[in-house]
């Protein structure tokens, strides 16, 4: 009896044994691949940076930032670029804001029909799918064809808005719907009207994602390049402060920074110049994400008390 | 003849201390009810015989566990392998978000069973031994969360007996199900000792009594009482064992 | 009194309403604009020929329309982009999502929202330096600018979004499931990829068709390192997208082949609305499932 006990438990021992060994494979297997998934990701991104850096920021100087291109004194010049870009920025914003909030409002605080919400948001979901250069295509057809703005830093803008319309819309509704129910069954219980609750206690409810929504549109306007392309233009000109110049400006074509960025290093090979807007950008873009991260934790923080 | 011996164990979260200096032998081919009030640390006792918190963070485990006399925590004892052979029912069916089959062929397939006749047979041995098999056999490619609660719970009995375990651990296996079901899971522990040790923590008292043979009542981390169920229930020697369970505190 | 706060309830109330339906109607202008700006080119050339024509010389004097070459390239591209993302992109999050540490898993995640946010243009321009000249000396090609070095380029740009979305499937799947498959003796890393991959199924592959719609779509980057030819796909050659075909030419076209670059947006266009229509399927297969 003790004797065939023992030969069992040898035999399962060599197999499991056996089993074992496969199975460590298999471990050591997938540790090797995400290993080596997990450094290429890693690699990438201290690759682009360091590389954008290193041949970029070299080539910032002061003349750059400060002064446009010229032809006859063969130098370039980057501040019509940036204005361009500050002003799409704002235009886009100011057109986008209003609309993704008060759509979002219709959404959380009004619609009744499940189906026309539904709707809202799959066309919402749609215009996030669409690539940027067919946004580019219809806005030139649109804006600058059909309403007459030629290419010009106003269709431009007027795209973007389009473009960014579901994140405003999106990240606006997230932070509508954490708005405590009972805020306004309160305001409603004092007798207040609709729009009276909406205006004293659902809008200063969703600051944050209006913000959040706001640090998420800046960053996309300003790594768009094919959407501005053909709507905006890629002219330098600098027209000035005042008045009529940001007036001029926009009903003018210009590049912003990132078709600048395209347009010297693929049409003109002058690769110091989009090296250093290209570092430009990145540190602009780290800049947006630490915003970002900030809010979140800021409003993460207040919301959890 | 006892498959568990554990002897002065101790264990801490951190700093705190769930568990003091517990013995305990737990017999062959027997049902073990562990009591007490809720966070009186029987299922953190439970969970430490396979090693399923070793993974939690800051603990702390010292004294002796033996099973079928080995140290778990043996540096040479694989804990795959002891978790095989104790296996554990959770207090949440669990099934898994694949097919019936698949959910118990996924223990056997682990553990390097790849033939399919194999396979069809464990997985209809596991269901029959589950009693479930009835109910199933028809449909054992459809998804398992399509099954009621009380099914879903006998699954994971049969996807825990698929891997021929020796002791099955069973964390509240019935507090999430209906009283139809709940006896049924009895019945099955019943039958299911005759081959396995069945350890199960119980918040219901009368369930103790009905099934187990014998009963450890745990109470703020401390194993107060221990043995026969009957003489436990009956004639408690620790006054805090008497008002438990004559129930004059929850 | 009564009657005057009402019609201002109302009014306030349709000024919502019109602004929740902007962007219905910006769907549907976006459409519409593309159909009838589509459609006459597509008439004329017919619809055979325009899509599986398989040569576009649309400058020369008997210009031909077939936008074969620019459909196979963009599938091409696209399925290139994921063959190579998706393996680097799952087990990164695999990684992240179940082994990594707190902190490591933090900077992480902070790291790819970086590459997330990093200019398209930016990618193609360190494309057009470094990665084109490799290729051309490693595979002894006369241009690296080809398919082979927009796939990589856009394998790396649709990373962070399947990185992401994968990490968050992967984060929701209950720990329940975890533990099942551990008590039965898994290992760690076998439950990991047997049952909690398996149960973020639906989550990991909305991550691959956001991947694929993203890759389809970007035009800026593949235009600076695939090269523009209107040649039929060949790994090493210079290749034109469907993306790139209608940026290319698009300043300086006019009449037939003008309105030929905007039938092959519509096509464009056709492509992304099915991804979106994928999308959506598998979205809702989670809801029901919940």
């Amino acid at each position: 009896m003790q004797n065939i006990m023992t030969e069992k438990i040898t035999i399962e021992k060599t197999k499991s044994h056996k089993i074992l060994k496969s199975r460590k494979i298999y471990s050591i297997v997938m540790y090797v691949l995400m290993g080596i998934s997990v450094m290429l990701t890693c690699s990438f991104v201290i690759f682009i940076i360091a590389y954008v850096f290193i041949k970029g920021i070299p080539n910032i100087s002061f003349e750059l930032l400060t002064t446009k291109p010229s032809y006859l004194l063969e130098k370039i010049g980057i501040l019509p670029d940036i204005f361009n870009t500050i002003y799409i920025v704002i235009t886009t914003l100011f057109f986008a804001l209003p609309l993704g909030v008060g759509a979002a409002i219709y959404l959380t605080e009004y619609a009744e029909n499940k189906k026309l919400v539904a709707m809202i948001e799959y066309a919402a979901e749609t215009l996030s799918g669409i690539p940027s250069i067919i946004y580019g295509l219809v806005g030139m057809l649109l804006f600058c064809q059909f309403f007459g703005m030629k290419t010009s830093l106003l269709a431009g803008s007027l795209t973007l808005v389009i473009m960014n319309l579901p994140t405003i819309m999106r990240t606006t509704q997230e932070s509508l719907k954490t708005v405590p129910q009972s805020y306004r069954e309160g305001a409603f219980g004092l007798g207040a009207g609709k729009w009276r609750v909406i205006r004293t206690v659902v809008l200063p409810g969703c600051v944050d994602g209006v913000i959040t929504g706001c640090i998420l549109s800046i960053g996309r306007i300003l790594g768009e390049s094919a959407a501005l392309l053909f709507t905006a233009g890629f002219a330098h000109a600098f027209y000035g402060f005042t008045a009529m110049g940001i007036q001029k400006a926009l009903s003018n074509s210009g590049s912003t920074l990132t078709v600048a960025l395209y347009v010297y290093a693929k049409e003109q090979g002058e690769f110091e110049i989009a090296f250093a807007i290209a570092a430009i950008l990145i540190i602009l873009t780290l800049f947006i994400n630490l915003l970002a991260s900030l809010v979140e934790k800021y409003w993460g923080k207040r919301r959890s008390l | 003849m006892s498959i568990i011996t554990v002897k002065n164990m101790c264990l801490w979260y951190g700093e705190h201390q769930a568990l003091t200096d517990i013995h305990i032998e737990i017999p062959e081919k027997s049902i073990t009810a562990l009591i007490g009030p809720s966070g009186c640390g029987k299922s953190t006792f439970l969970k430490t015989l396979n090693r399923m918190n070793d993974l939690v963070q800051g603990i702390k485990i010292t004294g002796d566990i033996q099973y079928k006399g080995r140290d778990i925590f043996d540096a040479s004892l694989d804990v795959n392998e002891l978790r095989r052979e104790i296996g554990m029912v959770f207090q949440k069916p669990n099934p898994f978000p694949m097919s019936i089959y698949d959910n118990i062929a996924y223990g056997p397939r682990t553990h390097g069973i790849r033939n399919k006749a194999k396979l069809d047979d464990i997985v209809e041995q596991s269901l029959r031994s589950a009693a479930i098999w009835d109910e199933v056999k028809d449909r054992l490619k459809k998804n398992a969360l399509g099954l009621s609660g009380g099914q879903q719970q006998r699954l994971c009995i049969a996807r825990a007996l698929a891997v021929k375990p020796t002791v099955l651990l069973m964390d509240e296996p019935t507090s999430a199900l209906d009283p139809i079901s709940t006896s049924k899971i009895e019945e099955l522990s019943m039958k299911l000792k005759e081959e396995y040790t069945i350890i199960m923590v119980t918040h219901n008292m009368q369930q103790a009594v009905r099934i187990s043979d014998q009963t450890a009542f745990f109470l703020l981390g401390e194993l107060i009482e221990y043995g026969n169920t009957e003489t436990l229930f009956s004639t408690p020697i620790d006054k805090r064992t008497e008002d438990y369970i004559t129930g004059r505190f929850g | 009194m009564k009657n005057k706060k009402n019609i201002f309830e109302k009014t306030v109330y349709s000024i919502f309403l019109i602004l929740g339906l902007i962007t219905i109607g910006c769907v549907l202008l976006i459409t519409i604009y593309l159909v009838i700006a589509g459609i006459p080119a597509i008439r004329e050339i017919g619809l055979f020929p325009f899509l599986f024509g398989k040569t576009w010389e649309s400058t020369s004097e008997n210009p031909s329309y077939g936008i074969l070459p620019f459909i196979l390239t963009s599938i091409y591209g696209t399925a290139g982009a994921i063959l190579i993302g998706v393996p680097i992109g799952f087990f990164t999050a695999v990684y992240l999502a179940k082994i990594a540490k707190k902190r490591v898993k933090e900077v992480m995640q902070t790291a790819i929202s970086l590459l997330a946010g990093i200019p398209s243009v930016v990618y193609g321009l360190v494309g057009m330096l470094v990665l084109v000249p490799s290729i051309r000396s490693i595979f002894h090609v006369p241009d690296g600018a080809s398919l082979f070095a927009a796939m990589i380029v856009l394998a790396i740009m649709i990373l962070p979004s399947i990185i992401k979305v994968s990490i968050t499937a992967l984060d929701a799947v209950p720990k329940e499931y975890e533990d099942a498959s551990l008590a039965l003796g898994a290992t760690p890393i076998e439950t990991y990829f047997r049952v909690s991959v398996l149960a973020a199924r639906s989550g990991i592959a909305t991550a691959i068709v956001l991947g694929i719609g993203r890759a389809i779509g970007e035009a800026m980057a593949v235009m600076m390192v695939s090269g523009n030819v209107a040649n039929m796909p060949k790994l090493f050659e210079s290749v034109r997208f469907l993306t790139t075909a209608v940026a290319s030419e698009m300043s300086y076209s006019s009449g037939l082949q003008r309105q030929a670059l905007f039938s092959i947006a519509l096509v464009l266009f056709l492509f992304i609305m099915l991804m979106n229509a994928t999308l959506n399927f598998f979205l809702k297969g989670k809801k029901e499932r919940k």
